[in-house]
């Protein structure tokens, strides 16, 4: 096992790991002001990758096609927000699970008869192709890394937002106390409304992204929103802090562990069975690793007491 | 109450009838969706008891019922190959004996329930729902990645298992187990409610610290209340796995953690009775809506949000009226 490699796939973990941040931060915003599980999140990554390869294939550029997906994931969020999810922030868990659930059922199928069931291709932008050598003759692809730099840039305009600005005073106060800070004057439901979009638009940010190293298809959503919903229970739900840690803890657990596992099995057992025990092992890993910390921790790692 | 039961009646008739009826017009198929509504009712009785009573919000039922299809794809597998499952330390081998595979299936549903249970309720609220998941998603990976028992295919098994006297590649009679099997579990999950345990669990759903104060571990009582309830979901994936005869790790996927948890919704939480009400619903709407438009799940979803908007209570809350305290 040569470190190049080893290196390369620790990188491989770490733009795993932004992109769920993207995820996981919107989802994490959601709950925490609005005390919302949104099973519906993973859809609106999926309404992202489309509209970004519906925006590429017309105009062939791949900033616009980056724009549709943002512009695209948040008018669907609002849309959602105000016409489904606004009903249920009074309501128990159980009720929105299943209301965000049949929003899944609707958001696939729907998706499916529009665009049918075969995948889409989003092209990498040509001046993000090839690789580029980083410091100890470490080649790896521009795209992404600039995924990388896009997930660290976004994180920092994130916690700039939340720390500096009015907006991010709101919905820190919009933690602590809505109704006082309904009282103040603040339009709640504004409020609520715009941090739907925030975290939906992010959301579809990502599924463009990613979009364009998988294929865009129904159901793309589905296995990043548990990954997603790993990473903020992780980090602690509410925290965005906790939820860039988490992602990136199951970015790297994830994708070492689909490299490593196999190899160190092969020490003490023979090959093909080392393969089968170490990628079933790696693929429960990031499983093991919440049900582990949840274990110690029962609120995640900067969960409140 | 009065109409509860009115209810609870009525549709035990449907049940019997619409099986009967497609047994004397020869329909094969619409036996076959009946059998499939009272597994998924067993199902959703298995989830209700966790979740209607206990107040567990557990998003991970899946992982009984695959673990219910997955005893009687593994021991039927091995009967049908002649291999033995275990030669070491003791020689353990397949069986085609319903009945077996379905003390299998419980007993193993019940020890892992034990474990998920016992690690899940040290967290309550959003994070209970996201462990079971968790754990339930465990169950599925390892499910796809493990080639043993045929990994993301699956496992086919050629012949229904063996009940005795009866023969169980006939539908109607392959319903009639089923069906006597739903009778039971809800005539012992009505007894579990109305007992001092059941009474208990609900009192600790509603206050915690009562129940404490009067000296009963509020752990205890929900661990027993999953066990239960896993066991019950574990049985109805024995059979659905012998009504397909195959097994997949689609069973263990979290959409059917989802569907289990519609059929107690549509029906009604907390109610005997409610998921037997939803998971027939659930199967009418697929055959339904199926033959509308191959995008039926579009309504599916539509109803599923007018039911948790609007309808609250299921179909029982609409037709019995809403729970009253004391019953």
């Amino acid at each position: 096992m040569s470190l190049i490699l080893l290196a390369e796939q620790t990188l491989n973990g770490l733009q795993f790991g932004v992109m769920l941040f993207l995820m996981a931060a919107g989802l994490t915003l959601i709950f925490g002001v609005m005390g919302l599980i949104n099973l519906a999140h993973g859809s609106l990554y999926m309404v992202g990758a489309f509209a970004a390869a519906g925006m590429a294939a017309a105009t062939g550029s791949f900033m616009l096609a980056l724009i549709a997906s943002l512009v695209a994931a948040a008018i669907a969020g609002v849309l959602i927000e105000m016409t489904v999810i606004r009903r249920l922030y009074d309501r128990d868990h159980l009720d929105q699970v299943l209301a965000t659930f049949a929003l899944i059922l609707i958001f696939s199928e729907g998706t499916r008869w529009v665009f049918g069931s075969f995948p889409l291709f989003l092209d990498k932008p040509s001046f993000l192709s090839g690789t580029v050598t980083l410091p100890f003759n470490v080649e790896y692809s521009v795209y992404r890394l600039s995924l990388i730099v896009v997930g660290i840039l976004v994180a920092i305009g994130l916690f700039w937002m939340i720390a500096k600005t009015r907006i991010g005073i709101r919905i820190r106060a919009g933690e602590n106390d809505r109704e006082m800070i309904g009282a103040l004057g603040v339009d709640i439901s504004r409020l609520y409304t715009m941090v739907f979009a925030l975290g939906a638009a992010l959301a579809g940010l990502a599924g463009a992204l990613i979009g364009a190293i998988q294929s865009v298809q129904v159901g793309m959503g589905e296995p990043v929103l548990i990954l997603a919903f790993v990473v903020i229970v992780i980090g602690g739900i509410g925290s965005i802090k906790g939820a860039l840690i988490g992602a990136i803890l199951v970015g790297l657990t994830d994708t070492l562990g689909r490299f490593l596992l196999p190899q160190a099995f092969a020490l003490i057992l023979e090959p093909s069975q080392a393969t089968s025990v170490g990628s079933s092992l790696a693929s429960m890993s990031i499983y093991i690793l919440m049900a582990g910390i949840l274990l110690f921790r029962p609120k995640g790692l900067l969960g409140g007491a | 109450m009065k109409k509860e039961t009115l209810l609870n009646a009525v549709l035990i008739a449907l049940f019997v009838g619409v099986a009967l009826a497609a047994w004397i017009m020869d329909e094969p198929y619409l036996i076959t969706l009946a059998t499939k509504a009272a597994i998924f009712a067993i199902a959703g009785v298995g989830l209700n008891f966790a979740l209607g009573f206990g107040g567990l919000v557990s998003f991970g039922h899946a992982v009984f019922f695959g673990l219910g299809g997955y005893a009687m794809g593994i021991l039927a597998f091995h009967a049908q190959t002649y291999t033995p499952i275990l030669e070491w330390p003791f020689a353990i081998n397949g069986t085609r004996s319903m009945p077996v595979i379905w003390c299998v299936a419980i007993v193993v549903s019940a020890v892992v329930a034990v474990g998920i249970g016992a690690l899940s309720l040290r967290t309550n609220g959003v994070y209970f729902i996201m462990i079971t998941l968790a754990f339930a998603q465990m169950f599925y990976y390892f499910a796809i990645s493990w080639p043993t028992y045929g990994g993301e295919d699956g496992l086919s098994i050629y012949v229904r298992n063996e009940f005795p006297g009866l023969n169980t590649m006939d539908p109607i009679q392959y319903f009639a187990i089923c069906f006597t099997l739903l009778l039971l579990v809800l005539f012992f999950v009505h007894r579990a409610a109305h007992s001092s345990f059941g009474l208990l669990l609900r009192a600790a759903r509603q206050n915690e610290e009562r129940v404490q104060a009067v000296g009963h571990t509020p752990f205890r009582l929900y661990l027993t209340a999953f066990v239960i309830s896993g066991a019950i979901t574990g049985l109805a994936g024995a059979l659905f796995a012998d009504l397909n005869r195959f097994v997949s790790p689609t069973l263990l996927s979290w959409h059917t953690s989802g569907e289990i948890m519609i059929f107690v919704i549509l029906g009604g939480v907390g109610r005997v009775f409610g998921p037997v009400a939803g998971a027939a619903l659930f199967i009418l709407l697929e055959y339904v809506l199926g033959g509308l438009s191959e995008f039926w799940q579009i309504y599916l979803g539509a109803i599923l949000l007018g039911v948790v908007l609007f309808a609250r209570g299921g179909l029982y809350g609409l037709i019995a009226g809403r729970e009253v305290a004391h019953d």
